[in-house]
């Protein structure tokens, strides 16, 4: 720990800048000298940001909060991968210790029509609350709190379930996908409530309903390439699409299923 | 799915292109036209399948494009279960070679030399369309030879992802045969291409010295 802890490297960084929605972006370039290397990503940016500020610049804008890889909201493209070039982490997990003395790192924001960039690495993910809002949820209503496992659920289900839901929905996978796409976000959210006994009273509403708003934002399509596997933090596996396709179908072959869900949209 | 059906009926029929001589090739080839109307169904059904499929690979990709109008510097794939490759991420493009491919095909064979302009052969004592005559005059030809060749190779990257990816697009994959599918997906693949291609290689070997058939 105190050999590694004193263990120092130079590095420079390509940022992408980007004033707002409608300005044009472009790359600044940045040298960042002693950055410990048990020092996380994030921090290596504060760093960066206390570097730019005391030039009197704006400093670097990007997103963070929890820190600790549960809440979703950092979101890098750092070397070309999404979260960086660690596998299931995000980018607050990624450390300096990843990368050598006198690398140049870049770093991107998630690119897609449908997350457009607020400003610098800071994008707007709000199509994923849409999807989400447009069927990821339960719409009965479930009265008082039940004893718990008063439903008897599988362990085998519940586990798929538990992996399903494990996403937090930072968007690694659009950002990943050659093609943009929200498969894999999209199928989390309806896989988790398929394979529960609570989420079937608007199984076939939620999956239409969920597919429909993915495409209405503006997400490209599925076409099995596993990168957004691969770029998950939570390693959500693709078999979650897989099974939101054989949903969509069985729905779609269902009747009045564009309907609304749950009593705020008045019923079906 | 159709399309791999129909690739494999196709091969298996195409086989019977090593016998050394004529007669079994004629022989399928006159069976089949002896299904008439039928035939045609079959036909119309597959073309019609092969336009859906080229419709929807078409948006597919547009939908790509417009997805992410500003491309990233630099993407590299992340590995582990990835299935991103040079033949995974361009379908499109070894599409666009196979619609080209089967354009050319097509006119070669399907509306190729008929009866009329002498190419009949006797099968049983009965006068039939001599199919294997064309297959051959194409094929002692060097051209065509690696046309046909460079052809069933781009035939073997897009059925490399294609086969799995049918099964996963459709959502009729279990889990479980998920792994084994995918691997299946190669089988089909190398035994599809390289079944196709070395028919050409083979007819060249042993009909343009010459003839000993």
């Amino acid at each position: 720990m105190s050999a590694s802890q004193s263990k120092t490297i130079n590095i420079r960084l390509r940022v992408w800048r980007q004033e707002s929605r409608e300005a044009q972006g472009f790359f600044e370039e940045h040298e960042l000298k002693g950055v410990l290397v048990d020092m996380s990503f994030l921090e290596m940016l504060d760093v960066l940001n206390e570097q730019i500020i005391k030039s009197g610049k704006r400093p670097l804008e990007f997103e963070s909060d929890c820190r600790e890889g549960i809440c979703g909201t950092c979101s890098l493209v750092v070397q070309g991968q999404a979260h960086g070039p660690v596998r299931g982490a995000t980018t607050c997990q990624l450390y300096m210790r990843t990368f050598v003395d006198g690398e140049t790192i870049t770093i991107e924001p998630w690119r897609a029509k449908a997350f457009p960039v607020i400003r610098d690495l800071v994008t707007d993910r709000r199509a994923f609350d849409r999807i989400q809002m447009a069927g990821g949820y339960t719409g009965a209503k479930t009265g008082p709190h039940a004893d718990a496992n008063a439903i008897l659920i599988p362990k085998d289900l519940a586990d798929r379930a538990m992996d399903a839901a494990a996403c937090i929905g930072c968007g690694a996978c659009v950002a990943a996908c050659p093609n943009a796409s929200a498969s894999l976000f999209t199928s989390a959210k309806v896989t988790q409530l398929a394979l529960l006994p609570q989420g079937q009273a608007d199984r076939k509403r939620r999956v239409i309903r969920m597919v429909d708003q993915m495409d209405k934002e503006g997400f490209g399509s599925c076409s099995n390439l596993q990168e957004c596997e691969a770029a998950c933090p939570k390693k959500i596996s693709i078999q979650n699409i897989a099974i939101m396709k054989q949903e969509y179908l069985k729905a779609a072959l269902a009747a009045d299923f564009r309907a609304g869900m749950g009593s705020a949209d008045g019923g079906a | 799915m159709a399309l791999v059906l129909f690739l494999v009926v196709h091969l298996l029929g195409n086989l019977t292109l090593y016998a050394g001589s004529g007669e079994p090739m004629n022989t399928y080839a006159a069976r089949l036209h002896a299904l008439g109307p039928a035939l045609i169904a079959l036909e119309v059904g597959l073309a019609l399948t092969i336009l859906l499929h080229i419709v929807t690979a078409f948006q597919v990709t547009y939908s790509a494009k417009a997805a992410r109008p500003i491309d990233y510097d630099h993407a590299k794939t992340k590995g582990g279960p990835s299935k991103s490759s040079v033949g995974s991420r361009n379908m499109i493009w070894t599409g666009v070679v196979l619609g080209v491919f089967l354009i050319v095909h097509v006119a070669q064979f399907r509306f190729g030399p008929t009866m009329e302009d002498g190419y009949t052969a006797s099968v049983s004592g009965v006068m039939v369309h001599d199919i294997y005559r064309v297959v051959v005059e194409a094929f002692t030809q060097l051209k065509w030879v690696a046309f046909y060749v460079g052809s069933m190779l781009f035939l073997g990257f897009h059925l490399r992802h294609g086969y799995w990816s049918a099964f996963q697009s459709l959502g009729i994959i279990n889990p479980r045969w998920s792994k084994p599918i995918y691997a299946m997906g190669m089988v089909i693949a190398l035994l599809l291409a390289f079944g196709f291609l070395f028919i050409p290689i083979y007819i060249f070997a042993t009909q343009s010295g010459g003839g000993n058939a």
